[in-house]
């Protein structure tokens, strides 16, 4: 359905993020969408401003034990551990079907060492159908490497460094939230040559069962995710995007146009819908055509003219 | 197979005692697309909390578009139903989803169910009765106290088929565990399906092996998204894989899945 402003003209959706070009800035966030085609009965993949493919290893990984989810107040936990087929798989069995169907694809990476991550970049450069890549430097369910990557500046800045010798694709660094100051992350990846930032990555988070006296997650800790965090992602969005020149995604609880709409002002360009995905299938094309209202109602032409115009009195 | 995603209309709400309300719905193209074993994923309200939708089994499902869900009042989302009118209010479906069950052309079979487990095995009776009518079908039923099966026994009953009960009180039939009976049928049934708690289905997976029966059960586990997308609802395979709840089951080949102590 198209929304026409009084001139009869349809407001102009499409946005760059760096050198990324996308038609509107509604993706949907890694982990949250499967590869598209799980989601194929409810989205068209090709209307989103682009899908994050759940993240890819070099190899294939189990995850963790169950349970891997658990339900908070406005959240969720989730540990599920990385689980995925591997990029070679995803290369022959899932990224032909985004391609067929003329998705905008970001392909999510995450590795345990500084060369996997390289290695990966290189996998993925030239490969056709792929847009541009996200690197996950801030999972916190893998014991091992993940947690380091994401919160130490120095070594989220090495990968980002690995990643962009392996590839000229346009690349988003995917921060997490657990840190002192997300700000000074930010700043790191860019010294690392990364064209975007998206954040936040899940905040950590545990649950407990009163009466087994146990974790709900046998991970025993996990990612929260929902709308409980979208007050603390606004917040990390707003300064970063205030304080490093590279474009900034925002994600975290994004559940209808009013909240996308709240980190396009605060500065991002884009935002990524994650957990609200489970809940409402169709929420994405649901944010899309909302924020055309919105600009139709705000009368601006295009939403690239409403990015950043948070009034700060 | 297609999925969808329909503001069902109640059609009727009905106590079954036990804290169980049966919910009939209008939802045309989920019930034309669905088949025994399968669930949907419900939606309450349009609040953020709680914020998932839950799982539940169909019940039954009839030609005229209307879905029967069997719904435990367990938490908030589900006490939310009691807040609910027949021909006003509407839930929030999508579905169907998961596998569902698979069957021989011939030959008799039994269904347990235990608990709340009953609800998918009301489906998968009624249309093996119906594509077959000859075929036996032996009905098992456990639960707590009498109150808790007998309404669901007497359902499987007038449709033709022979049940049996077993309650943890004695209170009705067999006075114990329901997998109990399976003992002196098993050697009379070419399949066997399950569904309640995990302990019942482990019990029942091991009778089945032991007697050399294939046996099938519908799982429960922590589901977010139903989809395939969020890779939450994981179970434990016998060769030590993992399999998901919402896209390898929600029925399982008892001898695929490992059963812990």
């Amino acid at each position: 359905m198209e929304t026409l402003d009084r001139k009869g003209q349809s407001p102009d959706l499409q946005v760059s993020v760096g050198p990324l070009l996308l038609r509107n800035p509604v993706l949907v966030a890694s982990g949250t969408f499967g590869y598209g085609a799980e989601y194929a009965d409810f989205v068209d993949v090709a209307a989103l401003g682009g899908v994050v493919v759940k993240g890819i290893s070099l190899e294939p990984r189990s995850g963790n034990p169950p349970p891997r989810v658990v339900e908070t107040p406005c959240g969720m936990l989730n540990a599920i551990g990385l689980e995925n087929m591997g990029v070679e798989r995803f290369l022959v069995s899932r990224l032909p079907w985004l391609r067929e169907q003329g998705a905008t694809v970001i392909v999510n990476i995450l590795g345990d060492s500084i060369e996997e991550y390289g290695m990966l970049a290189r996998r993925l450069d030239g490969e056709p159908g792929i847009a541009a890549l996200e690197v996950n430097i801030s999972c916190p369910n893998v014991k091992r490497g993940g947690v380091a990557f994401g919160t130490v500046p120095e070594m989220a800045e090495a990968v980002t460094r690995a990643v962009r010798a392996g590839t000229d694709l346009p690349l988003i660094v995917k921060l997490s939230p657990n840190v002192t100051d997300i700000v000074e992350m930010a700043r790191a990846v860019e010294r690392g040559g990364a064209d975007a930032v998206s954040l936040i990555n899940t905040l950590t988070g545990m649950a407990i069962d009163i009466r087994t006296r146990r974790p709900r997650l046998a991970n025993t800790i996990g990612g929260l995710s929902g709308p409980a965090i979208r007050p603390v992602a606004l917040r990390m969005v707003w300064q970063v995007a205030s304080m490093v020149s590279i474009p900034v995604i925002g994600i975290g609880g994004i559940c209808g146009p009013e909240d996308a709409l709240e980190f396009l002002l605060a500065g991002a360009s884009a935002v990524e819908v994650g957990t609200a995905n489970f809940v409402e299938p169709g929420v994405s094309e649901r944010i899309i055509d909302g924020i055309r209202e919105y600009l139709v109602e705000q009368e601006e032409g295009a939403v690239a003219d409403i990015i950043g115009t948070l009034v700060v009195d | 197979m297609t999925k969808y995603q329909e503001k069902a209309k109640i059609v009727d709400l009905e106590e079954m005692g036990a804290d169980v309300v049966r919910v009939r719905l209008r939802a045309e193209r989920i019930a034309e697309a669905a088949r025994p074993g399968q669930f949907v994923m419900v939606r309450f309200n349009e609040q953020l909390d709680p914020l998932l939708r839950r799982p539940f089994s169909l019940h039954s499902v009839d030609r005229r578009g209307r879905v029967d869900l069997l719904v435990k009042v367990v938490g908030r989302g589900t006490a939310l139903l009691r807040t609910l009118q027949a021909g006003k209010d509407v839930l929030d479906l999508v579905g169907p989803l998961g596998n569902g069950f698979s069957w021989y052309a011939e030959g008799p079979v039994c269904l347990i169910g235990g608990g709340i487990g009953v609800a998918p095995l009301y489906y998968l009776a009624s249309v093996l009765h119906e594509q077959q009518p000859e075929r036996k079908i032996h009905i098992l039923l456990g639960g707590r106290t009498g109150r808790e099966v007998k309404v669901f026994a007497n359902r499987f009953s007038w449709s033709g088929h022979e049940v049996a009960v077993a309650t943890d009180d004695g209170s009705l039939g067999y006075h114990g565990l329901v997998p109990d009976l399976l003992a002196d049928l098993l050697a009379g049934v070419c399949q066997v399906y399950g569904c309640g708690p995990y302990g019942m289905l482990r019990s029942v997976a091991l009778a089945c092996r032991q007697a050399g029966v294939p046996c099938q059960v519908s799982m429960e586990t922590h589901m977010a998204c139903g989809l395939g997308a969020c890779l939450g609802c994981t179970i434990v395979a016998a060769d030590g894989r993992y399999l998901h709840v919402c896209k390898d089951g929600p029925v399982f080949d008892a001898e695929k899945v490992a059963w812990k102590p």
